[in-house]
């Protein structure tokens, strides 16, 4: 977002020397000033960036495949259409499982489930988080110490162990699946985007606002939200991450529906089947070589988010940084170390 | 003091918030699946059970408040009812005879994690732009993407069934009694291998990562180029003026990083068939035992602050400015 043009870059750079580089957006308030075309901005220096780019180009595969399941592996994948754990051939590319389903089609098919609920919990666990974390920042006082209190406290309690006790009581479905992961994975979201509300709280800019008489809500989303756009996206990337992740382990357990395709659930039936002893390889790896690649492409577009907002981390052998970095070294001799 | 005082006042609220949780699922949620399992196991259960069990599900008619006190005594008392699936035993043995396992699994990944991540982030950062810290970052986020335990699926697959390197299953061979021979000991280490190595991989990038950036600012500081002006080894200004200043945030993660490595160490030993709480935890989900459910997420939790607190006493050592203020 703050590198609107790739001259700017080094002159940003010297004005936000104690910067904590995990909080990359700090300097974004200074040149976020002019209206909108910086966000504009970040879509152009995303589609330069190659780590931003690799990983947009393999999530667009996976979401296409997702979309266009039904086309490419027509009828219910999970039909028992041939013997049991044939090893993968013309006839079917992946091979099946144990049980006689077509491998490819489980995939495929699951991908729908997998980002689905992935994306659906990213986006909740993100709203609330945001919801909490510049509320807290805003209103300070109490109200602050109490929802950072409840936060580091969801923070602490390991994730796993209750995502399985809320799982084992609730009825089964994907319903539970995204609102039991939305409720432990709201935290992370909130801690971060507090703390970087809480810094954007703290400039004139805000002061001014409030002081001009606009209301709370006004302040917190159109004023000080769209100052920590970047760390918003990485903050949502990081909880699709954690929800594809868990749902993933959820239903490996069995504790999702295990009558739905997905990624987790191919995992769960592998494992129950035992594909593991009997060495059926294919009907493991497709579904897990997925949802490692999904996290990875997503991993890619954060680091490209965070390089593109925080210069410090680019790496210093790409080519077309040379250019900016013999800008950047009359200022900042970090870069060139 | 102070600090450490109230970061223990932290760690009750969150037990509080935890075991409150606990009491208000099987009250609160539809279905009631705790009566089903009650009914089906009533006629095996002594009626002083029975009544441990009402108390802590919540299918006597009492107010709630009452019961709540009642469950907050059965806590204290270290009486989580019995296992169903292991009937008769109660739920605190069926858990003390396993949390071993759980601790030795968690513990040897997160030091050879935390001690090996952060080695190779000091030099990532060191050394910045060469071949470790273009080859080696984006491998290990390539690993860390894999789930934890589709890796251990994999790990086992390779290792275990097909190269026949390591055992299969369990965290020592059938036949062996527990004892600290080397024979003994050095079976247990095989068995650990495997679950650690997954945990390991999947856990290092993000030790590694953090460790770098956290470098590459304190790089940038002033004392750094003074202690270079006055001509110390590179070994000294990397490891004693830089990497000791840079570890602080890697100690708060630490913290954090006990709560994941323990989930990822339940689903690891659910695929290796460790004989931690992970592993009996997915029995109990299976088996509808929903004490020995409850009672492992309480433990597991318990666990979870205690090692953070004792990180919280360690960060006090280590950061004079806690110390002070």
């Amino acid at each position: 977002m703050s590198a609107t043009d790739p001259a700017e870059v080094p002159l940003l750079v010297s004005t936000d020397h104690q910067q904590d580089p995990t909080l990359p957006t700090e300097a974004s308030a200074l040149d976020l000033r002019p209206g909108r075309r910086p966000r504009q901005g970040l879509g152009h220096s995303l589609v330069a960036n190659r780590k931003a780019l690799t990983g947009m180009i393999i999530l667009a595969l996976f979401v296409v495949v997702a979309l266009l399941a039904p086309l490419l592996a027509p009828g219910n994948p999970s039909l028992i259409t041939s013997l049991g754990a044939q090893a993968p051939s013309a006839e079917h590319l992946l091979g099946t499982t144990p049980k006689g389903q077509d491998v490819l089609a489980l995939t495929m098919w699951g991908a729908r489930s997998s980002l689905l609920v992935g994306f659906v919990v990213g986006l909740a666990a993100t709203a609330i988080g945001l919801l909490v974390g510049l509320s807290s920042a805003y209103f300070g006082g109490r109200a602050d110490n109490v929802m950072s209190l409840l936060t580091n406290v969801f923070l602490l309690i390991p994730g796993l162990p209750l995502l399985v006790i809320l799982a084992a009581f609730l009825p089964t479905g994907m319903v539970t699946v995204i609102l039991v992961l939305t409720f432990t994975g709201w935290a992370g979201s909130a801690r971060v985007l507090r703390s970087q509300a809480l810094s954007i709280r703290g400039k004139d800019f805000v002061s001014a606002a409030i002081v001009t008489g606009e209301r709370p809500a006004w302040i917190m989303f159109r004023e000080i939200l769209p100052n920590m756009a970047s760390i918003v996206m990485i903050t949502l990337i990081g909880s699709v991450i954690f929800g594809i992740g868990a749902q993933a382990g959820l239903e490996f357990l069995g504790l999702g529906d295990v009558s739905v395709v997905s990624w987790g659930t191919n995992l769960y039936w592998a494992s129950n089947d035992g594909a593991l002893m009997s060495g059926t390889w294919w009907a493991f790896v497709p579904s897990g070589a997925a949802i490692a690649l999904v996290a990875f492409a997503l991993a890619l577009i954060n680091y490209g988010v965070d390089e593109v907002t925080n210069p410090r981390l680019r790496s210093t052998r790409r080519k077309n940084a040379r250019r900016r970095e013999a800008l950047a070294s009359a200022t900042h001799t970090e870069v060139t170390r | 003091m102070r600090f450490v005082l109230r970061r223990l006042g932290f760690y009750l609220v969150a037990f509080w918030v935890s075991v409150t949780l606990n009491f208000l699922l099987p009250r609160f949620m539809p279905g009631d699946p705790v009566s089903r399992m009650l009914s089906q196991s009533q006629g095996r259960m002594t009626p002083e059970q029975i009544d441990q069990m009402r108390v802590l599900f919540g299918l006597d008619q009492r107010p709630i408040w009452q019961q709540y006190i009642s469950y907050w005594q059965s806590i204290f008392t270290g009486d989580m009812g019995v296992s169903i699936s292991r009937f008769p035993t109660p739920v605190t043995e069926v858990i003390a005879s396993q949390i071993g396992w759980t601790i030795l699994l968690g513990a040897t990944a997160l030091l050879i994690a935390v001690v090996i991540g952060n080695l190779l982030g000091i030099l990532a950062a060191w050394r910045r732009g060469g071949a470790l810290d273009s080859v080696l970052p984006p491998v290990l986020v390539f690993i860390g993407s894999f789930p934890y335990f589709w890796l251990a699926m994999g790990a086992l697959y390779l290792f275990g069934v097909t190269l026949g390197w390591f055992p299969l299953r369990h965290a020592f061979s059938a036949g062996l009694t527990p004892s600290w021979s080397p024979e003994f000991i050095g079976d247990v280490a095989a068995h650990l291998f495997l679950p650690a190595a997954t945990i390991v991989l999947v856990s290092i990038g993000g030790w590694m990562l953090g460790m770098r950036n956290t470098m590459i600012a304190t790089n940038s500081e002033d004392y750094i180029v003074m202690a270079e002006a006055k001509g110390l080894r590179p070994s000294r200004v990397m490891l004693r003026y830089a990497a000791r200043n840079a570890t602080l945030p890697a100690v708060t993660s630490f913290g954090m990083a006990i709560g994941f490595v323990v989930g990822g160490a339940l689903l690891t030993e659910v695929v290796f068939a460790y004989p931690g709480v992970g592993y009996q935890l997915l029995g109990a989900v299976s088996a509808l035992d929903y004490p020995l459910m409850q009672g492992i997420f309480l433990t597991i939790t318990a666990a979870v602050l205690m090692a953070n607190f004792l990180v919280d006493i360690v960060y006090v050592r280590l950061d004079p400015r806690v110390r002070v203020s």
